[in-house]
Order: C-alpha cells, then structure tokens, then sequence
C-alpha cells in the first residue's frame, strides 16, 4: 500500500443526504483494509444552507479535513454548490455532478438569477467532469428518492476499490427494505 | 471489532466501556449526539436537563452517590454550568466525573468563539484534548480512573472537527468490579461552608502540583522524535494538521492539556532547535511556556480568530500552498427556516409592527435573515427577556411599545424563567413571545420538559407554558396560532401597546417532529397561473417552497414546489388575488 492519500469532497444542500452517501465511502473504504477519516459540518448549515463533507483514505491520514487545492474527486449534489467547492480541488481533478439546480433564498425571491452554463465553466477548469442526470436514473432504478445512490455509483467507477466492498458498506448501511432500489441505483451509476 | 465512529460517538462508546451510570446533557452543536448515541448503552440512565447547570448538578450526584457521571455541554454551556464546576473542582468526587465540552472555533454554530480550555485552569480541573476518534473513546475511558484516582472532576474538550469527524475506533468490553453505588456521608468534604472548603483549596492546588508532575507518566502525553530542527507542541486536531504539514518535525503532543507536564516541555524544548506551538483560539499554551522562560513561537506567526486548518499552517510557516481554481462569484445559500415552519408568520408580523425584536438562541434567530429581518438583538441562551426588561428601562414611553422578546420553548426553560419573573416582578412594561413548537428544533430535534417525552422516549409530565406564566405572576397570556398571520398581528400589537409584562404563546409543532399525531403535513398548495398578477408579496416570507418564476421583462409569477409545500397556508393569506389554493 502505497502513502497516497485521496482526498474525496462531497458538496450540496443541507437535506440532501450527503451525510449518508459520505457514510458509505468511509465504510468503504474501511472495509477495503484503509485508514479513514471524514469531517463535515452540522447544525446551522443543515437548514438548507451549503453543505460540504470530506472523506480521505489510505494508508495513514492525519487531518481530517482535505487540504485546500489537495481534492482528488468532487461530487457534487449540485450544481451550484459544485461550482463553489472548485477550488477545493487539485488541478487535474474529477469531478462528478448531480445534473440538478436548487435555487438559494435569494434566486427564489427573484433578486438574483440561478447562473446559467455551470456545467461548461465546470468543465473549462476540470475536464474530466462526468454530469449524471441523477433524478431521471433513480426514476429508473424505481425511486425518484435514490438519486444519490446512482450519483454513488458513478463515483466508484473512479475509485479503484474493488465492486464487492462497496456493495457490503451499502447493505450495511441502507435500511434492508431500501436495499434492493438501491443496490440497482448505484449499478445503474456504476455503468455510466 | 472496528466501527468509524464520530468523537461524539466514540465518547459515548468510552462512556459505555468505562461503566458509566448516569449522563446528563443539554443539547448544543457540536456536543448533542454524544447523548444521543449513549442512549444504546441500556445500563446508563440518560437524560436531557433543562440546561448545563442541572446537568452537572445531576452528574456531581450522581458521582457523590458512587456512580460514574459523565456530563456534556457545548463552549457556551460551560458558562451555565460554571458555578456548580468550581466548587466541585474543591469537593472532588466519589465516583469517577467527566465533564465533557465540545468547542466550535470558526463558529459553525455558536455565538463566540471561547476557548474552554481557559475553564480548566480557572477551576482548577485537569483538562484531556483527544486528536481523533480512537482517541475520543480511549480518554474517556481513561478520564474516570483519572478522575477516581486523583478526587477530581475531569474535563474532557473537543473541537467540532473532533465531535463531528469520523475515525476508526477498535471496541473494547465494558469495565467490571466497579463498586456499587450507595449512601456514604462525606460532609466535611461535601458541604462548601468556608471552614470545610479553607480544607479544601490547598488540596486543590496540591492536586494539579502532582497531576503536572506526573503528566510524563500519564497514559497521555506523547513525544514524538523526528527531525530536531523544529519541534511542536500540539494537541487535539491541530496535532493531526501538524502531522500533515510538517511531517519531518519533532513533535510533543499533549493529550492533557492542563496542568501542562513541565518537566516534559523542558525535555523537549531542550531537545529541539527551534519550537512552536500550534493550538486554535487562546495562546494557552504559549503562554504557560513563555512563563516558564522557554523561547516560543505561536501567535506571533498563527491566528487566534477562527480555527486551524492544514492551509492556514502553511501560511503560517511561509511554505507553499496547492494552486487552487479561481473562485466562481455566485449566489449566497444561507441557511433558512423550513417550508411551512411555524416561526415565520410570527417574524413576518414582527417586521410589519416594525418591533424592536430582542431575540434568542434557536431555529428562529433565523428571522434576523432577510426578507423576514425581525430580530435587533441575540446574546445567549436566555437573554431576550432581560435584554427587553433592560430596553424599556431606558427608552420612552412610545419606543417601549416597540419592544418584544422572543424565546423559544426549550430556551425559555433553560434560562428564561428567571428573566419572566424579573420582568413581572420589577414591572417591566415589555412582550415576551414564547414560541412554543414543542421540541429543541436547531441542534435536530431533542425532547424537553415541554415536549412531553424524555431523551430515552418515556412519555413525560409537560410544561404548561400559560400555568407557569400565570404563577410567575403575569397577568396577560395570550395563546395563537401563528399561522394565523391576522390572528398573530392582532394579538401582537394589543400586547405591545399594553403599559404591563405579557406573554404570547405560539402553539404550533415544528414541521421536522417525525413522532406520530404531532406535525401532520397539509395538503399542498399551488399557484393559479392566470390569477397570479405577479406582486410578489408572497415572497416576502422567504418560504423555501415558493419560488419567483421570471417571465418576459419585469413580469413573472410564483410558483410553488409541491415537494416542499407543508401546506401551512401562510402565503394563501398574503395573496390579495386569491390566487394561491389548495391543489386539487
């Protein structure tokens, strides 16, 4: 095992369960024989306000927080919010984006527009951007709620953990009636 | 067996392991889910107390009667509970007593940014600062032989990055043989009347003399020998930050972080070429060695405002940072109270009745943000009802009817009580609003001693807010719906005008209650494309549910997410167009 650490960003709305999806990568990455850690941030933000959780793995990891300009993968929930987590990331990151807006408070008072063509700026910066339409890939895994599982799934193409860990860290952590619906929705994520 | 437990659950683990019987609480970011997650350890009794104060009460108890107590608060919390702390610090404990703090540098979610070590070594206490989850659980465990051994309470701090970061954690079995708990008098020890406590102080200071003696020896310091050149001193999770920015230096890491091991420091700081100290907040241990006549560098090159981070340590030492993309200028996303949350009426017509709002800690400080912009003041738990006393002292007669406090229902019984009864008993002419949505909202939902059920969700004996007013002794209590927006301003403004102490009470649930028959969701409203005339005035609520739909030029309409709508039907009553109904 070598002493590289990877540093994984997950960026989105309080509410959107990122807390759950950074749950999986941790166990994960557990389970696949790495140290762990994970930091993220609760109360106040989570009222729908901007929410970002790190995840490093490997061999030892010290901070649990990623180092600024150190991400190796941002997934983003998000676009806007995936847009504003950008210089978390290295040059030459991925990134993995929910093909979804969620207007902030003043977008919805009409003061401010939701920024058009964030996809492109995106991509300008970090080429290796991956848009998943998670919403309409759920709708096909047969919930509209799973959303997160297929944007998961999308993410593990890009992590080199071996297919088996990650589906044992979803049976552990997905209630048994949801399993099902989401074992098909990371799969779905998994082939894009 | 491993687990990736948070430091919050790994305390609880340590808890568990090291046979606690009784945990006491008040619910704070980023310290609730300690309570939260020891509630699976069936042999600990644990409860909510109405605030920080009571909960050490019930944990000196707890300990006096042989038990292990472990007690834990936010920063702020400390505040509450300091008058019970510094008399125990002399009275020293039966069973083992830890005093768990959870800190927040960069205030995540508090109102300051205090440095709880300060509090150790103004009590007296010695103070453990674990780095990571494994170590969460192990010197919480440690903490109560500690505590036992040397008659002490023991404080345990923790940052946000600590209680909220996950780490592995390897599980061990509870403790055995611990004593059982009975009556055993002690008075000359237990009670604090000045000829026992004169007892008393020299045992005190004879105890953190011998704990920094003995801090080499301790199961918690560690000094670690890499490169001489450059040693540092750390602790909690700036030890980790230092670990990634300077891997090559030598570094001494405290994990008890009051009374400092001197002797340990001399060994190091003579060991190394150069030394730092890297700690977030208070120069605390810089300045403890700079005291002891060793050359220092800390704050000189690091900041005292807001918390560390592996960026901010590269600055500091001058080395060189990853490039970082340009930041994109986009939209703010504040936080926001939820669709259909009960809250929002009551501010939209605090901020029509243009009121002077002396505000309080909860989900409602929220109403400071805009569009709702109803709140002038917000200190700590508790302070709106004599911040509203205070104002009507000084201001006149018309300004005076401009002043309200609002509280919520679990901030009102942590430290509101006491502002009420000064209010009705020095007759301060002011309006209290209780808004009573029947559970501690911010920190996600924690049962009171209004809500009618326990943290171990026995049912419970509820508060009743109007009887508890009435026997303070105030006159006009008022009760409504406050998602009766003309019902809320009525009720508001008669009270306001009135020259005497009032109350009003908002009873509605917050919309997040999950417990059956509490919060039951509407049907959903929409918007009537062709009656919407586009005057915006449903907007003027800020709910997350209505969004402004732009249209050709200055035109447009809202619209409304049935995904989110509660159905609360607040905005139907701000459209003069009837043009927002239930959906079909």
């Amino acid at each position: 095992m070598s002493d590289q650490i990877t540093n994984i960003l997950l960026v989105g709305v309080g509410g959107q369960g990122i807390l759950l999806a950074s749950e999986i990568l941790s166990e994960t990455f557990m389970l696949a024989g790495f140290d762990v850690k994970k930091s993220e941030i609760h109360g106040m933000s989570q009222r729908g306000g901007s929410v970002v959780s790190h995840v490093r793995y490997g061999r030892e990891v010290f901070s649990p927080i990623v180092p600024e300009g150190e991400g190796d993968i941002l997934f983003g929930f998000e676009l806007m919010e995936t847009c504003r987590a950008l210089p978390l990331l290295k040059k030459g990151g991925k990134v993995v984006a929910n093909d979804l807006r969620i207007p902030p408070p003043s977008v919805l008072m009409g003061q401010e527009t939701y920024p058009d063509g964030l996809a492109d700026r995106i991509r300008s910066q970090f080429p290796d951007l991956l848009l998943v339409d998670g919403q309409h890939l759920a709708m096909e895994a047969g919930n509209p709620r799973v959303a997160n599982t297929v944007l998961l799934g999308a993410v593990s193409k890009r992590i080199d953990i071996a297919e088996t860990y990650w589906l044992s860290a979803l049976e552990k952590l997905v209630p048994k009636k949801a399993l099902e619906v989401n074992r098909k929705a990371f799969m779905l994520g998994r082939d894009l | 067996m491993q687990e990736i437990f948070s430091g919050n659950e790994a305390i609880a683990r340590g808890a568990h392991e090291a046979g606690v019987r009784v945990a006491s609480a008040y619910p704070g970011t980023p310290s609730t889910e300690i309570l939260e997650n020891i509630i699976q350890y069936k042999e600990i009794d644990a409860s909510w107390a109405p605030n920080e104060k009571v909960a050490l009460e019930v944990g000196i108890g707890a300990s006096f009667g042989g038990g292990r107590a472990l007690v834990a608060m936010k920063h702020v919390g400390v505040n509450v509970a300091a008058d019970p702390l510094f008399t125990l610090s002399y009275t020293g404990v039966n069973g083992g007593l830890l005093l768990v703090v959870a800190d927040d540098p960069e205030m995540h979610s508090s109102q300051n940014e205090q440095d709880s070590r300060n509090y150790a070594k103004f009590a007296k206490v010695p103070m453990l600062e674990p780095a990571d989850s494994r170590e969460c659980k192990e010197f919480t465990r440690l903490a109560f032989e500690l505590s036992e051994r040397y008659d002490t309470p023991v404080m345990l701090r923790s940052t946000t990055r600590i209680s909220h970061g996950k780490s592995i954690v390897e599980l061990k079995e509870p403790v055995t043989g611990l004593p059982a708990p009975k009556l055993v008098r002690n008075a000359a020890k237990l009670v604090m009347l000045p000829g026992n406590a004169k007892v008393r102080h020299p045992l005190v200071e004879e105890r953190m003399a011998k704990l920094s003696r003995d801090g080499a020896a301790l199961p918690f310091n560690r000094l670690e020998l890499r490169d001489t050149r450059m040693g540092v001193i750390t602790s909690g999770v700036c030890y980790q930050y230092v670990r990634e920015v300077l891997p090559g230096a030598s570094t001494l890491k405290l994990g008890m972080v009051h009374p400092l091991p001197h002797d340990l420091i001399r060994e190091f700081a003579a060991k190394v070429d150069r030394l730092y100290v890297v700690e977030e907040l208070d120069p605390f241990i810089e300045e403890q060695i700079k005291a002891m006549g060793i050359a220092v560098t800390g704050k000189e090159i690091l900041p005292i405002c807001g918390e560390l981070t592996p960026g901010r340590i590269r600055k500091a030492f001058g080395l060189p940072s990853a490039e970082t993309s340009a930041m994109e200028k986009l939209p703010g996303r504040p936080p926001n109270m939820c669709p259909g949350c009960p809250h929002r009426g009551v501010f939209f017509a605090l901020n029509q009745l243009k009121a002077y709002v002396t505000g309080d800690i909860g989900c409602y400080t929220l109403g400071f943000l805009p569009p709702l912009s109803a709140m002038d003041t917000c200190i700590c738990m508790g302070a709106s009802i004599g911040n509203a006393t205070g104002v009507v002292k000084v201001v006149g007669e018309e300004e005076r009817k401009k002043v309200v406090a609002v509280i919520g229902d679990s901030t009102f019984l942590h430290t509101g009580i006491n502002g009420l009864m000064d209010m009705v008993y020095n007759n301060a002419p002011a309006t209290v609003v209780i808004l009573d949505n029947r559970i501690t909202a911010m920190t996600g939902r924690q049962e009171n001693p209004a809500s009618g059920f326990t943290l171990m969700d026995e049912p419970a004996q509820r508060i009743d807010f109007p009887l508890l007013c009435k026997a303070l002794g105030v006159k006009h209590i008022r009760v409504v719906n406050p998602l009766d927006l003309e019902e809320t301003r009525r009720v508001l403004q008669e009270e306001m005008e009135r020259p005497e102490p009032s109350v009003i009470i908002t009873d509605k649930p917050c919309v997040l209650i999950k417990r059956e028959g509490v919060f039951t969701k509407g049907p959903v409203y929409q918007v009537n494309a062709e009656q919407c005339t586009g005057c915006r005035a449903c907007l003027k609520i800020g709910c997350p549910a209505i969004e402004w739909q732009p249209g050709e030029g200055k035109k447009g309409k809202a619209f409304i997410d049935p995904l989110l709508c509660t159905g609360c039907d607040v905005c139907r009553q701000l459209c003069k167009f009837d043009a927002i109904g239930r959906s079909k």
